[in-house]
């Protein structure tokens, strides 16, 4: 059996201050390398939290988090993290964003640009290379977010909301198109989503959190053939599993 | 027909600076405030006919433009002399000015230990140091530079210093998520943070400049429009200290709007949107 790609054990986290927020309750996940994951729970929980910690930006009070096995507890860098804003650098034009990570990895600026530019058709953002951010619709922005954290050489990527901000119909598009580019890449998406459907339409793995201090709730495991048209929402065992990961969600809630 | 007349001085500007197209807009912008320096001169050439006021007191404006015709060829050198102070003093300044708003914004003990010290130091007037710097490096161009540097740094340290901590903390989390290093964070998101800012400050600091280099050369110099005044003096050609006055002016604003258009150059993802390509 290999390795988990991401590995949490019994992370706990509380925010100090005049009035502490405990944040984390001991959350417990493993990622297979190649799955895609979601975390879904309510609004506040600590899901972003939880990928700030597998991002190395947040050291956590008590708990493992590793990425490939390496402990990400003041190491940032093991995973290509995606934030809930899009945080497009506004003096960097479109390709200049995209090429970013992989600037900093230490990919040679020829090459990593080369690779972008390859993939700005397939996300969606050909013709918009030389753009400036603040000429971008909200859709290309996030498509370019995405992109940019696609091309961090990385096995893992974390991606926080991503879809968060779009409209219902853009994000039906973006689940489609992100299914396909994941398909092609094989890597492993810890994917924070409040959506349950959405969690349902793209997710190998979704696990329920409890409302802060967040624990995990419970673990389903999807198994729908792929490619998943946008359609399946509305098949009977689509619904049935939607009921049962909405009452988990109901349930851990009202704990 | 007769109706459409009274339309016709609008219609007529309106179009003009149409035509004249970005650059000419602006220049229309600045008509009224022409208009007004120009009734104020023929004012001043009215009033001094009429008083019949000495020229060593007041001259007119015409003989102020007789001076400027009669000893413009002496002109050339001093205004070299000091166009060249002011614009090295304001790369100094903006050289030093940067490295001091970057030490203080990143090392928390370096602001505790600096900023008192350059704020106190602007309570220190530059026409003071003069002499000093004078007895210390000299008369030549070093100790100009040193005074055009000395009050033109304070505007673009504090203004750096607001732009470097203006910059977005999410921003900076994310090239720290991708394993960037505190000088690449610097690189890739502070600095170009604090490109307006610094801007902002430099607009100031070109402005002083000028005036820096000037007093600079009033407590001893070989050349420069400050001893030019000084020699003006002596010899009662007040007509002469006007025409230096003008030249110092048109300086100034010739540096400002150098560096108003360096800073589009320098950060041209704020002017993108002017073509009207908006994307969202």
């Amino acid at each position: 059996m290999s390795e988990a790609a991401v590995a949490i054990h019994g992370l706990r986290h509380t925010f100090p201050g005049s009035r502490p927020v405990e944040v984390l309750d001991g959350v417990d996940l493993e990622a297979a390398p190649g799955a895609f994951v979601s975390l879904v729970g309510p609004s506040g929980c600590g899901k972003s939290t939880l990928l700030q910690v597998l991002a190395g930006l947040l050291a956590p009070d008590a708990g493992e988090a590793l990425i490939e096995g390496q402990s990400t507890v003041g190491e940032p860098g093991l995973a290509a993290y995606m934030p809930q804003k899009d945080l497009l650098l506004p003096w960097r034009k479109a390709i200049g964003n995209a090429v970013l990570g992989a600037e900093i990895a230490g990919e040679p600026k020829a090459e990593a640009r080369q690779h972008a530019l390859d993939l700005f058709e397939r996300f969606g953002l050909a013709g918009f290379e030389e753009s400036w951010p603040s000429q971008l619709s909200g859709g290309m922005r996030q498509r370019l977010a995405l992109l940019r954290t696609f091309l961090i050489p990385r096995h893992v990527l974390l991606l926080d909301e991503p879809f968060g901000a779009l409209d219902a119909i853009t994000r039906r598009e973006m689940h489609q198109w992100l299914q396909e580019v994941w398909a092609s890449d094989a890597r492993t998406v810890l994917f924070v989503t409040h959506d349950v459907e959405e969690a349902l339409i793209l997710s190998d793995v979704a696990y329920v959190m409890t409302p802060r201090p967040a624990r995990m709730a419970a673990r389903f495991e999807v198994d729908y053939p792929r490619p998943r048209r946008p359609e399946i929402v509305t098949e009977p065992e689509f619904v049935a599993d939607k009921a049962r990961l909405l009452a988990a969600l109901d349930g851990a809630s009202s704990e | 027909m007769a109706v459409e007349v009274p339309f016709l001085p609008r219609a007529l500007p309106l179009r003009l600076g149409k035509l004249l197209g970005r650059w000419g807009g602006s220049v229309w912008e600045y008509a009224p405030a022409l208009v007004l320096l120009a009734a104020l001169v023929g004012l001043w050439e009215l009033m001094v006919g009429v008083l019949d006021t000495r020229p060593y007191i007041l001259p007119a404006p015409s003989a102020i433009w007789d001076a400027l015709i009669d000893k413009g060829h002496l002109l050339p050198n001093h205004i070299q002399a000091t166009a060249t102070e002011a614009v090295l003093g304001l790369l100094a300044a903006a050289g030093g000015g940067v490295l001091l708003a970057v030490l203080i914004a990143s090392i928390p003990l370096a602001r505790r230990v600096l900023y008192p010290i350059i704020v106190t130091s602007q309570t220190v007037p530059a026409i003071v140091l003069a002499p000093l710097l004078m007895v210390w490096v000299g008369i030549g161009l070093e100790s100009k530079l040193i005074v055009v540097a000395l009050v033109g740094f304070f505007p673009i340290v504090v203004s750096t210093v607001d732009g470097l901590a203006s910059a977005d903390r999410d921003m900076v989390a994310l090239v720290r998520s991708m394993g960037a290093s505190r000088l690449e964070e610097l690189r890739h998101v502070l600095i170009p943070s604090a490109i307006p800012g610094f801007f902002a400050g430099l607009k100031i600091a070109a402005a002083y400049s000028v005036i820096g280099a000037v007093i600079a050369e009033w407590v001893a110099a070989k050349e420069g429009l400050g001893i030019f005044i000084i020699r003006s003096q002596a010899s009662f050609r007040i007509d002469q200290i006007f025409v230096a006055i003008a030249v110092i002016a048109l300086l100034s604003i010739a540096l400002f709007v150098a560096v108003h258009l360096l800073a589009r150059v320098a950060s041209p993802w704020k002017y993108a949107n002017d073509q009207g390509e908006n994307g969202s």
